[in-house]
């Protein structure tokens, strides 16, 4: 993980932001790094019962018991068998904690927000509302994940009493 | 400077802690005053408490909350010598004014003092001094005559430590009140310790005191006035008498001959300083770490199994897993609380109920030491304030009805708790006029809940109450009435993985009983395999495992729903594997078991793979980051790391007795529950 663009995080002003960037598929994808906890590989989860098939389960993250979902299935792609590259990278949204199955962890970049684009419409069969942006970095194209989007509506809300 | 500002910050919230604590004192103490009649001991008590949140307040400079516990210690102070007796208005008024207290106290915190209006309360406690003094005058005078050396010499000692005037003190207030409790005979300064100028700390205090002091009151009371310098200083207080007595028997300590209650009143003292606040979230820590430490020797202990050990290593492996175990029922030990901490305040709510409704009512706790879980405790005061609420009004009649069915006046609600095998009982029983089944009936039939043909056995018609938006008062009162109660109650029940259940007998009063496991964060379970999954159901439910013979299980309506034979009763039985969508898991009922389990007179088999043993397990949230799974109330880790689901039995009998809705997995029909015969409960084995 190489990059001239990290002139060390302290003297990085407000107008860029941090991002880890991760594969799937043959795509890139980023998410704000301050929302990242930690990565881990992959190791064995317990199926959660009748739940959709993108939650993998739950695994035991030092004594806490966090969702895992597969980045892949939530977002409609070709199941994939893990590996050894294939990671968690454990994610925080609001007060819950959860892990997101991607194919390998790729980059750590500064990104400036002005270079963001908004993500294109795409169609109204197409929810863009999972991406906070496009960044273009040379010439890659990363999707910007709006985290809190990803998961934090269908699937982790909490059941009304 | 800054540190010290932070150190005070710490102090305050000391104060607002103990201050709240001293309010219930004070409030607990008013109620039983009642009972008791004007008991000394018990109106010490209050005073003392009383006095610590004055003396407090003053060094705090809280300068609202200081004149209201004056006005109040006053009072307070004429009933302890006996110049005035207690009656139900003095009582309510003192009440009123605890409550308000509570009010200063509260918006103290915040800093909002000035705006409570306290100045009306306190000319009313002022008032009311005032106007038992002047009788109590007279007795005095009386007193005085009758005998006329009433009153001792105290001999008071008195060294501040060094780091007295650094605390905060003030030796001239403590004069102060010294000289007002009597007259002083003789006062005498040492100023032995006092160094040479240049060697002279301005801000360290060096000097010792002799008083003798003439008074009426107790050497007990006096040492009052010392109640917040005594950690700061050397006391002693003695009665001339036994001073001498000391002094000709050679004693050159005088403490070792103070009276003995004063020794007692030292002792108290000392166990309270015993115990320390920790904040809870400190324990959850701890609780959580110790869990982790349980799950992580159990890993050691299982990956080292397979290899052959030093005795030695053996050896000391089966040390740190039993100091480890030992530690986590220690550390658990650390979240029971007895449950008197929430019964201390329906004393107060009843009185005030009995107040409004105009009648007279009673209550008795028993069992106030029962010890339970800190978290469940905290969630108790609901329900519990639902229930005994309803006692009181919809319970307990008034006092002519009482008369005329020939009982006392005084309506008794009893609460109390006792232990009863792993779970905790919690009864709140009234001597009212019981449960109006035929009215039950009615609303229940009016309100869509039953239908007019069914015939019910009591225990049904009174479960029908917990119903959501069920009331049958036919006035709504703002005591309780409203159509909602019950049901939250059973939820919040129901929410600590308890249970409610209710009985009642007409004309004799009701009784509502919650069952409630000892703890939320561990349980006993036992360990199932269901295809390459393992589960966890609670030990507490399962009645018995047994593996059923072919014939044992049988289809009913034409395969929609299979029932389980045990010894001739017919149970439903729940295919796990199918329920939780498990691949894998054994398909004929005769190769797995079947585990018998019983809520609420209910039961249910349910078919696994195997059993694979006992194990107590720490109960983890799976809603804290995920949602709720159907049928499952938790997770646990077990030895080898995995995650596991701990079943909510409970919700398995729901899902089973409503199969009418489409069974997931199977995606065809089952009967619905009227179809399935339901056994008739059977004495347990």
């Amino acid at each position: 993980m190489s990059h001239q663009h990290l002139d060390g995080r302290g003297e990085s002003t407000e107008a860029t932001s941090q991002y880890l960037t991760f594969a799937l598929g043959h795509e890139e994808y980023g998410i704000d790094i301050l929302r990242v906890q930690e990565i881990k590989g992959f190791s064995a989860v317990t199926p959660i019962p009748n739940s959709p098939a993108y939650v993998k389960g739950v695994m035991n993250l030092r004594g806490t018991v966090v969702p895992i979902f597969d980045l892949r299935l939530k977002f409609g792609m070709d199941p994939q068998a893990y590996d050894r590259f294939t990671v968690i990278v454990v994610v925080n949204v609001g007060a819950r904690i959860v892990g997101l199955v991607v194919d390998a962890v790729l980059d750590v970049l500064d990104i400036e927000n002005a270079s963001i684009e908004p993500a294109p419409d795409l169609g109204a069969s197409i929810d863009t509302s999972v991406l906070q942006g496009i960044a273009r970095n040379q010439d890659r194209l990363i999707s910007l994940l709006a985290i809190d989007q990803v998961v934090g509506t269908d699937h982790i809300t909490t059941i009304a009493a | 400077m800054n540190d010290m500002e932070i150190d005070l910050k710490r102090f305050q919230d000391t104060f607002f802690e103990e201050a709240a604590e001293h309010l219930e004192t004070i409030e607990s103490g008013l109620l039983r005053l009642e009972e008791t009649g004007d008991e000394l001991e018990l109106l010490n008590t209050i005073f003392r408490a009383a006095h610590s949140i004055k003396g407090a307040a003053g060094s705090f400079g809280f300068n609202e909350l200081g004149s209201l516990t004056h006005a109040l210690e006053n009072v307070l102070d004429q009933l302890r010598s006996g110049r005035r007796a207690s009656d139900p208005a003095l009582t309510q008024l003192l009440l009123g004014a605890s409550d308000t207290l509570g009010e200063v106290v509260a918006a103290t915190k915040k800093g909002e003092a000035a705006g409570i209006p306290i100045a009306g309360l306190v000319h009313e406690l002022e008032a009311s001094v005032n106007s038992a003094a002047a009788p109590a005058a007279v007795a005095a005078v009386v007193a005085t005559a009758a005998a006329p050396l009433a009153g001792q010499v105290l001999q008071i000692t008195f060294e501040p430590e060094r780091e007295f005037f650094r605390q905060g003190q003030d030796l001239f207030l403590l004069f102060d009140e010294i000289a007002q409790v009597g007259e002083i005979v003789e006062s005498r300064c040492h100023r032995e310790a006092l160094p040479d100028l240049e060697a002279l700390d301005p801000e360290a205090s060096y000097l010792g005191w002799e008083i003798r002091v003439r008074t009426k009151r107790s050497a007990r009371d006096v040492r009052d006035i010392f109640l917040f310098v005594e950690g700061a200083c050397r006391l002693e207080i003695v009665a001339e008498a036994v001073a001498a007595a000391a002094a000709v028997a050679g004693a050159t300590k005088t403490a070792a001959a103070a009276p003995a209650p004063e020794r007692r009143a030292n002792a108290d003292r000392r166990v309270e300083s015993s115990s320390i606040r920790v904040p809870t979230e400190k324990v959850d820590g701890l609780i959580n770490l110790v869990g982790e430490l349980v799950i992580s020797q159990a890993m050691v202990n299982q990956s080292l199994a397979e290899q052959s050990l030093s005795a030695a290593l053996e050896e000391a492996l089966s040390a740190v897993q039993r100091t480890t175990r030992e530690l986590q029922e220690q550390v658990m030990a650390i979240r029971m609380l007895p449950i008197g901490t929430v019964f201390q305040r329906f004393p107060r709510l009843v009185h005030d109920l009995g107040v409004k409704l105009g009648k007279r009512v009673r209550l008795d706790i028993e069992g106030a030491d029962t010890e339970l879980d800190k978290g469940v405790i905290e969630q108790l005061g609901d329900p519990l304030t639902h229930l005994i609420r309803n006692s009181v009004d919809h319970g307990i009649e008034d006092p002519e009805q009482r008369r005329d069915v020939g009982k006392r006046e005084e309506g008794v609600v009893t609460l109390r708790a006792f232990h009863e095998g792993g779970n905790v009982i919690i009864e709140v029983t009234d001597d009212g006029k019981g449960l109006d089944r035929a009215r039950i009936r009615d609303k229940a039939i009016a309100q869509g809940l039953m239908r007019s043909d069914q015939a019910l056995n009591d225990e049904d018609v009174y479960g029908l109450i917990f119903a959501p938006g069920f009331s049958t008062a036919t006035v709504v009162s703002d005591v309780s009435g409203r159509g909602v109660g019950m049901d939250v109650v059973k939820r919040n029940v129901e929410s600590l993985n308890g249970a409610i259940t209710v009985s009642s007998t007409p004309g004799n009063g009701s009784r509502f009983r919650i069952r409630l496991p000892l703890t939320l964060a561990i349980l006993d379970g036992l360990s199932v395999q269901l295809g390459r999954e393992v589960f966890i159901v609670p030990l507490l439910s399962i009645r018995q495992s047994v593996r059923p013979a072919a014939e044992d299980v049988r289809n009913v309506l034409g395969g929609r729903g299979e029932v389980f034979l045990l010894r001739g009763e017919q149970l439903p039985l729940v295919r796990l594997s199918r329920l939780f969508s498990i691949a894998g898991a054994v398909e004929d009922p005769t190769k797995g078991i079947v585990v018998v389990t019983e809520t609420d007179g209910h039961r249910l088999g349910l078919l696994v793979d195997d059993v694979l043993g006992q194990q107590q397990v720490v109960v983890k949230s799976i809603e804290r980051n995920y949602r709720k799974i159907e049928a499952v109330m938790g997770a646990t880790i077990l030895g080898d790391g995995r995650v596991a689901f701990i079943m909510d039995v409970a919700e398995l009998q729901r899902i089973a007795s409503r199969r009418k809705t489409r069974d997931v997995t199977a995606g065809r029909e089952v009967p619905a529950e009227h179809d399935v015969p339901v056994p008739a409960q059977e004495e347990k084995s």
